[in-house]
């Protein structure tokens, strides 16, 4: 295995780490128009990522500054190419980080309404959009000879990546509904159960669609036994949802991600970006990659970094770990 | 095409625009976590409530700007690949390294123990709290290093080689890009101005409350740590603005040139205090000239050459082909001035309001002040008139803003004074853009970022300015007596959180 396999692997675990941990986030963004009553609810919703989802976004920085560390002609072509979402996921990750910051800080009802309202856009929005680029980046775009996008907008519009976005838009708010019937208590831990039931088999339908399609187009042995533990993961989560079991539940939920986007990196490599118009053309792990001397000074680095980045944002988690609800949450500021 | 609105011309407007605007809260972060941390820890060792009071104050003040600073960092990351994807492809085995770095290593850091110190009040013993806002500083200051390691290398690239076979420059030393003299003193300069931004901010916002005379205690302390800090990193950005200016001298001449408007090389050559040029014709119409001081900001001697702008011009014209290798004259000209004027302006009014505001033991009896009273300003041994006073208060409120703006300067100084080069000597910012992306998609973004941006910035005052007027605190039970253990304790299992969103 050489040094642009192993950033490859990397990579797909950095996105993993990113949709795992952000996922449950968006979810729960979504989830403060879908499941809160009112605004103790919503409230509730939000203290329950409120120390983790800074450190959660970047898992996203991460993977794009290795990507252009690691693979730079990747990152050009991915981004330049993908120019108007990736925008539209920018501008609402900016929305969405001052919106958690700031909703709190004046006591109007006009003030804290805007922002939820904020709060649950920015968090929908890119929780369809990277499926719609992912499933793009998995199908194949049009890149000609010099790596360059040469399609448009409308190109990235298209029955699968929509269905890809749908899949990521739904598997993170049942993820959020997971999470959250994991930290909260009272009323609002029922309904958060009742809810990830419901989004559970809505998900189950989409994800089998879009995974069966993607393993029939593209697949392989090995992205098979991948999209297997994501279907099967997925049913255990919804049973063990059903069986009030929520911390195993949040775990298989994880699963279920990670395994997708397991499948989903298998079935590119050694592509790192397919070409539509010429498979001579596809970006590859070898001719968008850095040189070995780079990559070897980014491995010790990920090396010695990545296992302490998760050993104290484990620490946070288990800092934070006691259930929340309505009564913990105090009136004024 | 319009060259006004060319995808080039609108991508580095939005670079320009988005860096400038997110370096309004890098150096206001960088340093309200050390002064927070500090405040804190003066809290933590003498158990002093106005120390403690101070924290919530100052605290609550650098969450509001790290907001804004984080979320507009995510932009920067990104718009490499999107508006510069050839610049991506160039540099990426180089540049992308650092930025890498900076994400694992400084912002995991930053961004977990942030969450852990907001809301951590209630579930950290005292101390394990204290060390969470540490790690935020050290956090801040780590991204700095990367950051301007990667900016640096643009400045004046080492340790690489082209790869003409795969159009790009590789990495063959990363130890000499992270400790290159270019990234070092910029580093210096950069986080010595960053401090002057928060020292600054801490003694105008303290001014306006003993102007008022509201919550002494906590102002007057606040208000003598600015005014020391003020100094100390004014006199730091100094030192280190005069060892970047050498390096620069030597590996960027033309930029120095552009900063100072000497046209022709002399020796010795006078630093111009002001001039009116035409920049088309090169020559300067007015000047006011101090002679030999540049030839001594340049080599440490008041009699040596100094090569101006047209000696670099043909100089580099040989080296690199035909073309024009002049940056924007007026704008590196006053960019610079700008910089110096605002920061040794920031530092004089530090001086001043130190002197003014000396140690009680220096006064004679009549003239001390108790904890709880707004200090008398002092000249010598004799108090100045109340009207003096209120003077004083306002112009360091006004003070705030001249930091942030020496910075600014200096980083639109910095990068426009390399133009045309985007790697200095290595790729030019033409060759640097994306061809696949098109001019209304560069639009869309640009007016989307700026629109967006306009908008936050007048929420971010406005809260700023709420919670300036609010003041510090009171502070309750549950601040007093901060959990003995990890988790918090089980006794009141339904107490509200000390912090909750």
């Amino acid at each position: 295995m050489q040094l642009h396999d192993v950033w490859f692997v990397l990579i797909a675990v950095l996105w993993t780490g990113y949709f795992f941990l952000e996922g449950f986030d968006f979810g729960i963004g979504v989830l403060t128009k879908l499941l809160a009553r009112d605004r103790a609810e919503k409230r509730v919703l939000i203290n329950t990522i409120g120390p983790v989802w800074d450190g959660n976004e970047v898992w996203l920085l991460t993977a794009g500054g290795a990507t252009f560390a690691a693979f730079p002609e990747w990152y050009a072509t991915l981004f330049s190419g993908f120019y108007l979402p990736l925008l539209l996921i920018l501008v609402c990750l900016i929305i969405r980080g001052v919106a958690f910051e700031y909703r709190h800080k004046r006591s109007e009802d006009r003030w804290q309404t805007n922002w939820e309202h904020a709060i649950f856009w920015a968090s929908l929005i890119p929780a369809f959009l990277w499926g719609v680029a992912f499933a793009n980046m998995v199908r194949g775009v049009k890149i000609d000879q010099h790596m360059e996008y040469v399609g448009n907008l409308f190109d990235l519009l298209n029955v699968y990546s929509l269905l890809g976005g749908l899949v990521t838009l739904t598997l993170f708010t049942f993820h959020g509904a997971v999470f959250a019937s994991l930290k909260t208590v009272g009323d609002i831990r029922d309904r958060s159960r009742a809810l990830a039931t419901r989004l559970g088999v809505v998900t189950a339908v989409l994800a089998l669609a879009f995974l069966i399609w993607t393993q029939v187009s593209r697949g392989d042995g090995r992205s098979l036994i991948a999209m297997a533990v994501a279907v099967i993961a997925l049913a255990a989560a919804l049973g063990c949802n059903l069986a009030g079991r929520e911390g195993w539940s949040f775990a298989l939920s994880g699963i279920t991600i990670a395994a997708a986007v397991a499948m989903l990196f298998l079935t590119l490599f050694p592509n790192v970006m397919p070409s539509s118009l010429d498979d001579a053309w596809s970006l590859t792990v070898t001719n968008a990659s850095s040189t070995p001397y780079t990559l070897k000074i980014m491995t010790w680095c990920a090396g010695v970094a990545a296992p302490l980045v998760m050993l104290y944002q484990g620490w946070t988690y288990w800092v934070f770990r006691k259930r929340i609800g309505t009564q913990h949450i105090a009136d004024a500021h | 095409m319009d060259l006004a609105l060319a995808p080039e011309t609108l991508a580095r407007w939005q670079f320009g625009i988005t860096t400038v605007y997110h370096f309004l809260f890098v150096p206001l972060t960088i340093s309200l976590a050390a002064l927070t941390a500090g405040l804190q820890t003066a809290w933590v060792r003498t158990e002093k409530e106005k120390y403690l009071r101070a924290t919530k104050f100052w605290g609550k003040l650098f969450l509001i700007n790290i907001a804004m600073g984080v979320v507009t960092g995510i932009v920067q990351e990104f718009q490499f690949g999107m508006n510069w994807s050839d610049y991506s492809r160039f540099v990426g085995d180089i540049f992308g390294a650092p930025l890498a770095f900076e994400a694992l290593i400084a912002f995991f850091f930053e961004s977990t123990f942030i969450g852990l110190w907001i809301f951590g009040w209630d579930k950290l013993p005292k101390k394990i709290h204290l060390a969470c806002i540490w790690m935020v500083s050290l956090g801040t200051v780590l991204s700095a290093y990367f950051i301007l390691a990667a900016n640096s290398w643009m400045q004046h690239p080492v340790g690489y080689r082209m790869n003409e076979e795969r159009g790009r420059a590789e990495l063959t030393d990363f130890w000499r890009v992270l400790t290159q003299d270019t990234a070092l003193t910029q580093f210096f300069h950069t986080i010595t101005a960053a401090f002057l931004v928060g020292g600054a901010f801490m003694v105008g916002i303290s001014a306006f409350h003993l102007a008022r005379k509201k919550h002494i205690p906590v102002m007057r302390s606040s208000l003598r740590v600015g005014l020391v800090v003020m100094i100390i990193a004014g006199m730091g950005t100094a030192i280190s603005g005069d060892m970047l200016g050498k390096v620069m001298f030597k590996q960027q001449p033309m930029k120095m040139a552009a900063a100072e408007a000497l046209w022709d090389g002399e020796a010795p050559a006078p630093f111009s205090v002001f001039a009116y040029g035409d920049v088309d014709k090169g020559h300067n119409k007015v000047a006011i000239e101090i002679p030999g001081v540049l030839s001594f900001l340049a080599n440490s001697d008041f009699d040596s050459f100094v090569p101006g702008i047209n000696d670099v011009n043909k100089a580099e014209q040989e080296k690199f082909g035909p073309g024009d290798y002049r940056p924007n004259i007026p704008v590196a000209y006053w960019g610079f001035r700008w910089m110096i004027g605002f920061g040794m302006a920031s530092l004089g009014i530090g001086v001043l309001g130190l002197w003014l505001t000396r140690k009680r033991f220096l006064l004679p009896p009549g003239l001390r002040t108790g904890e709880d009273e707004v200090p008398h300003l002092v000249l010598f041994k004799k108090a100045l008139s109340p009207r003096f006073a209120q003077l004083y208060w306002l112009v360091a409120l006004w003070t705030m803003c001249f930091p942030l703006l020496a910075n600014s300067w200096g980083w639109i100084f910095t990068e426009m004074g390399r133009q045309p080069w985007v790697v200095y000597g290595v790729l030019r910012t033409r060759d640097a853009v994306s061809p696949n992306v098109s001019q209304g998609e560069v639009l869309t973004s640009m007016i989307g970022f700026t629109a967006l941006y306009a908008v936050l910035a007048v929420i971010e005052v406005r809260l700023l300015v709420k919670y300036v007027k609010a003041g510090p605190p009171e502070l309750t039970e549950a601040d007093l007596n901060p959990p003995a253990r990890i988790g918090g304790d089980d006794q009141n299992a339904d107490r509200p959180m000390a912090f909750s969103y």
